[in-house]
């Protein structure tokens, strides 16, 4: 374990959700992409606090804000995904075309 | 930072299950099973932070993580038409390019990884990470801490408003009216017609 392997780690977990997020049709499955990046994120930020920051307390507190983003996000986009359903009965990301030119 | 052969063992694990699950959660049938997984990647990062010293913030990624992933669940389960796995599942568009942007994104970070020097400032004996996090959280950065609170206070009655069935000037769907269930049929989830609408009409101005 080095801040090298972490930071690896942590780069395969942004891939994999960057690549969910612009792959999936269903709006949850999506937003499990945008989660699987900020989990990247986080573990990016612990591994520089804990190897290249001396223990900086900023650092942890970094990540409890990135924690509040997700939640955040989740219950945001939740949101959105009853009233796009109450509105269109649409659960894919290809039911909305209307902004589209 | 001198750690045991157990440490790194434990890292390897909890690493390849953090990358296989996360993979997983975009190659199950299932929505409810692609959440779980999710869930195991989280868990296993917080694992991971633990072995960092990192132990407040691993805890409550299970904590966190554990709410989140139910909650995500019973979204599935609710809203999605093939909750439980019966048929194979493959929702995806641009599926080339989300593959080759992933790559990409992966490999542009991995090279700074490796090939960019960090300074190498590990954490100082005796640091008490849990009690300096609490320091700092309502010490030097409680501006920051108590913004936190505010936003998640404005999410919460954004989701309230996004998510209610009438505002306060109607139904929120009104004027978009989705296609029947069967043809000529009602949609489903709208209001019962027999229902008081409650009159107000959008030209009620206060001045």
């Amino acid at each position: 374990m080095s801040l090298v392997t972490l930071l690896l780690l942590a780069a395969a977990l942004i891939g994999i959700g960057l690549y969910g997020a612009l792959s999936q049709q269903s709006f949850v499955m999506l937003m499990m992409g945008l989660e699987l990046m900020l989990n990247g994120a986080m573990l990016a930020a612990v591994a520089f606090w804990a190897y290249s920051g001396a223990g900086a307390p900023q650092g942890q507190l970094l990540t409890i804000i990135v924690m509040a983003v997700m939640a955040i996000e989740m219950a945001m986009g939740f949101a959105l995904v009853v009233a796009v359903f109450r509105g269109k009965q649409a659960d894919t990301t290809e039911a909305l075309s209307e902004l589209k030119q | 930072m001198e750690h045991s052969i157990f440490v790194d063992i434990a890292f390897l694990l909890l690493a390849v299950l953090a990358v296989v699950a996360g993979w997983r959660v975009f190659r199950t049938d299932s929505m409810v099973r692609a959440s779980f997984f999710l869930l195991v990647s989280f868990i296993a990062v917080g694992a991971i932070m633990m072995l960092l010293a990192a132990e407040y913030l691993g805890v409550a990624m299970f904590f966190m993580m554990a709410v989140e992933m139910m909650v995500m669940a019973l979204f599935m389960v609710m809203f999605m038409m093939n909750p439980a796995g019966l048929n194979p599942m493959m929702m995806v568009h641009q599926h080339r390019l989300s593959i080759i942007a992933g790559a990409v994104a992966f490999f542009i970070l991995a090279a700074m990884a490796l090939f960019s020097s960090f300074p190498a400032d590990p954490l100082p004996a005796g640091l008490d990470p849990v009690r300096s996090l609490g320091h700092e959280m309502l010490g030097d950065s409680m501006l920051i801490f108590e913004s936190a609170g505010i936003v998640l206070l404005a999410t919460m009655i954004g989701v309230v408003v996004l998510s209610s069935h009438r505002g306060r000037y109607g139904a929120a769907e009104e004027g978009s009216v989705p296609p029947g269930l069967e043809p000529g049929g009602d949609p489903a989830g709208q209001p019962e017609k027999g229902e008081s609408e409650g009159g107000h009409e959008h030209h009620h101005h206060h001045h």
